[in-house]
């Protein structure tokens, strides 16, 4: 999901901050993993979700992403796990499933 | 052609931003500072400054609003005073992080409570930190030339930080007195056109103001840090055009009659003014005293104040504020820490005087001059002694 050409914070050093940490590349903060603040992670059941696009439209980090198939998949890079998606889902297609640790 | 004039220092200043083009203009109206903005407004209003007034609501709203102008690359200029500055204090970090290049007038005046218009440097004191460019006046000519040299410094590419320009309330912001204004073209040549690199343009978005997580703040307060620290090789070239330009000559430390000098006496600001008449007094006696006068706060000029200290036995500190609690005033602490490391170093004497506007006339100088070369010679425990308390016996210190 990291785009391109693009440095993480992480990976800047002091004289190379642009003046006044100004970021010059627009959606930058795309590139931002904020995933990994996640202790659930949403889980569609495809069989019961009737395309309605609730979640996608509800989601307050955009980290719903529609399919070609009319399906929405959660993007995991930026899901930071909140259950918004699986408390408006009105067929109740989408479970939060506690994250473990690997 | 260059005119002589009668102004006080507010107009001085109202007159130096008209001379420097501003684009826009934000400020809440505050004594002792409310004769700037008065000035301005009027010249807008009477289309003799082609700028944006914005009348806000608050002095956070005026810092606030030159941020936003300052983001598009407009020229702008805010003052303000006392409690004014205080309700600006976190807006004020947000300018110099960004490294937008505002300028503002100080009208120093003393904080509330008990609520006091009057000057003393307990506003700027609490700004000591907040990574600004910081000057002091003397006069009114020095209020109208650090004002559009201010500008010049913001605004060079090396620099890029925001500059405040204090002037003492009331003792200049109303004081009126000759001054020589320049002829608008020679101030215009002096100025060059500012451009913003990092303007918010539609063609070229940039995005200010963004998330600092700890994996860079670090290395971008480092980056400010050092920044600020190298400015200082534009702000003396500033002075050095000022002086090509107008003829006259300002640095970052200045002092007065003290070649063989053995006691120097530290102001900042308008006392400058009466130090000198002291020491042209004592100069006539015999005595080996002389001036020095801090033009520069920020960023401190430490090479140059131990090189004007050199050989000089006495350091009589006048500060015009209270630290509570702490170590001193806020000017002799930084000038005792500035000294530490010197091998040959000078006894540092402080007095706190001129606080919520207490005169501080020459008998006071001539009694900082004595007494601070008295305690240099006995040795005090004291941290500073306080000027003309009343109910305190002439010559009581404070103690750590």
């Amino acid at each position: 999901m990291a785009m391109k050409g693009y440095k993480l914070p992480g990976e800047v050093p002091w004289n190379d901050v642009e003046l006044g940490a100004i970021v010059t590349e627009p959606g930058s903060a795309s590139i931002r993993k904020t995933g990994d603040w996640r202790t659930e992670r949403p889980v569609v059941d495809k069989a019961k979700c009737i395309k309605c696009g609730l979640c996608w439209l509800h989601c307050p980090d955009a980290a719903i992403t529609p399919m070609d198939d009319g399906y929405f998949e959660p993007d995991l890079y930026h899901c930071k796990g909140c259950g918004i998606c699986a408390s408006i889902c009105p067929k109740s297609a989408i479970t939060m499933n506690e994250e473990v640790e690997k | 052609m260059s005119k002589r004039v009668v102004l006080e220092a507010s107009h001085a200043v109202a007159e130096a931003v008209k001379m420097a083009d501003v684009d826009l203009i934000a400020a809440y109206p505050i004594t002792p500072q409310t004769h700037i903005p008065e000035r301005l407004a009027e010249m807008v209003a009477e289309g003799d400054l082609d700028a944006a007034y914005v009348p806000v609501e608050s002095e956070h709203s005026a810092m606030s609003a030159v941020l936003g102008s300052a983001a598009v690359g407009a020229r702008s200029f805010t003052t303000t005073a006392g409690q004014g500055l205080e309700l600006m204090h976190e807006a004020l970090y947000i300018a110099s992080s960004h490294r937008y290049p505002i300028v503002m007038a100080v009208c120093n005046r003393t904080l509330s409570a008990p609520i006091n218009i009057w000057c003393d440097h307990s506003d700027i004191m609490s700004c000591r930190d907040v990574g600004w460019i910081q000057v002091f006046c003397q006069n009114n000519q020095e209020a109208f030339d650090m004002t559009l040299w201010a500008f010049r410094v913001a605004e060079d590419p090396k620099v890029m930080f925001p500059t405040m320009v204090n002037l003492d309330g009331f003792i200049l912001s109303h004081v009126t007195e000759p001054l020589i204004l320049p002829d608008a073209k020679d101030a215009a040549a002096y100025l060059p056109k500012y451009n913003y690199r990092l303007a918010l343009r539609p063609e070229t978005p940039t995005s200010h103001g963004c998330f600092g997580p700890p994996e860079i703040y670090l290395e971008v307060k480092y980056a400010q840090e050092i920044a600020l620290r190298e400015s200082r090789s534009v702000i003396d070239q500033g002075w050095k055009e000022l002086k090509k330009a107008f003829g006259r000559q300002y640095e970052a430390v200045e002092t007065y009659k003290a070649e063989g000098a053995s006691t120097l006496l530290v102001t900042m600001g308008s006392l400058g003014e009466t130090a000198k008449m002291v020491v042209d007094e004592k100069r006539a006696r015999g005595e080996p005293v002389g001036h020095l006068n801090l033009r520069l706060w920020r960023p401190f000029p430490f090479a140059d104040f131990r090189k004007a200290v050199n050989g000089v036995k006495t350091l009589v500190v006048v500060d015009r504020a209270f630290s509570f609690g702490g170590p001193g005033g806020p000017l002799a602490s930084e000038l005792r820490s500035a000294l530490y490391d010197a091998v040959d170093r000078p006894k540092v004497v402080d007095f706190i005087a001129g606080v919520g506007g207490r005169e501080v006339d020459g008998a006071a100088f001539e009694y900082m001059f004595n007494r601070g070369q008295e305690l240099a010679k006995t040795g005090s425990d004291c941290l500073y002694e306080p000027l003309q308390v009343r109910g305190l016996a002439t010559g009581t210190g404070v103690r750590g």
